[in-house]
């Protein structure tokens, strides 16, 4: 690939003697350099930069007994049970609760945690609202995924995640009969 | 006198230091590349706006495909050997030198112990399509076993799952409290990051 340069040939027959040209020594680099780029190009398409990300999270001790548990007080309890179809059947408080149905989403979803979150810190002291999460069987990992995430986003204080109550499966088999409000 | 005129040069532009350049930042990125290891399954991962990174070593990854099969990983030459090895003693299935030095190689599995000397012994191409997942029932739970004698094995790792997003929730589930059964209570779940919407 080596480029004779004709610049510097000017005056050469001047004189009667032939002689061999002087080659010169530069060499075109540009097709070393379109290699170089092609190889750079590739390396960064084909690198994976971004390690993963991971949401840590922290589960109840399994084996607790029953007088280690710590009690949810009634009024901070906030109960969401993920279901098919990413519903999210909710109810506040622990006893004779009014489930409702609602959906992810920054209207539904996180406006309601919101509201409850704060209206649970509206009353002041130590009262911080307490998430129970559930999952049916019908729920996907991303819904949990994502309920997860909404604690983080709202920054939520507390939340656990517990087993599902046979009580409760009867409760949302009967809000699914009712009309789904907001759908 | 004739005039004196500049010489119609040919421009030339001397391509030597961005050769170099670019040559010094292919070197960077070669060096810098660990290639995506091969996955026994595609896993679509949920997104979320956590932000806290993996740590590179000591990681043992539970893999869960959108079918519900569970696959298992774990970095380290050694504490893969030495977890076969441990494997191998609580199932009475016999490896040989041979097997173990294939098994501490792989990456990502997911094949129940009796069919485990025949995953090995098996080529690259028909290990692809074994794919049975763990046994995670609670009659045969093998999971169990990977996680307890990985952390025998290698008493600093830390737990990631890996879930398909569209994953039933049961078969996480049934994983989490296979963590939990051993007092595992702090585990990682690997999503992909995104922007609160």
């Amino acid at each position: 690939m080596a480029e004779i340069q004709d610049s510097g040939g000017g005056d050469h027959g001047k004189k009667g003697k032939v002689r061999s040209k002087k080659a010169s020594t530069h060499v075109d680099m540009t097709a070393m350099v379109d290699l170089a780029f092609l190889l750079l190009t590739f390396f960064l398409l084909t690198t994976t930069f971004n390690k993963p990300q991971t949401m840590e999270i922290i589960m109840p001790d399994k084996a607790e007994k029953e007088e280690d548990q710590s009690e949810v007080k009634e009024s901070n309890a906030l109960t969401l049970i993920l279901g098919e179809n990413n519903r999210i059947y909710w109810y506040a408080g622990l006893k004779d609760p009014k489930v409702e149905v609602t959906y992810f989403g920054p209207t539904k979803i996180r406006k309601l945690l919101v509201e409850k979150r704060d209206e649970v810190a509206a009353r002041g002291g130590k009262n911080k609202l307490t998430v129970l999460i559930k999952a049916d069987e019908k729920a996907k990992y991303k819904n949990f995924v994502d309920i997860l995430d909404e604690m983080n986003i709202n920054k939520i204080p507390t939340y656990a995640v517990v087993d599902i109550t046979p009580q409760e499966l009867e409760m949302i088999a009967k809000a699914q009969t009712a009309p789904a409000s907001g759908n | 006198m004739a005039k004196v005129r500049p010489k119609a040069k040919k421009p030339t532009l001397d391509m030597t230091p961005v050769v170099d350049l670019a040559f010094l930042l292919v070197t960077f990125f070669m060096l810098t590349t660990n290639f995506r290891p091969e996955e026994p399954v595609v896993v679509d991962i949920p997104s979320s706006v956590a932000d806290i990174k993996l740590p590179e070593v000591d990681i043992m990854t539970i893999t869960i495909s959108r079918e519900g099969k569970v696959f298992f990983n774990v970095d380290n030459k050694f504490t893969r050997s030495s977890l076969l090895q441990k494997m191998g003693e609580k199932y009475k299935v016999s490896f040989t030198p041979e097997q173990l030095e294939t098994f501490s190689n792989l990456t990502t599995f997911g094949v129940p112990m009796n069919v485990m000397p025949g995953f090995l012994d098996a080529s690259k191409e028909e290990r692809k399509e074994m794919t049975l997942g763990i046994p995670t029932d609670s009659l045969n739970n093998q999971l169990y076993d990977w996680v307890l004698n990985t952390r025998l094995s290698n008493p600093k790792v830390r737990i990631a799952i890996k879930g398909d997003g569209q994953a039933a929730y049961p078969v996480v589930k049934r994983v989490v409290s296979t963590l939990q059964d051993q007092n595992i209570n702090r585990f990682n779940l690997i999503t992909s990051l995104e922007q609160e919407f």
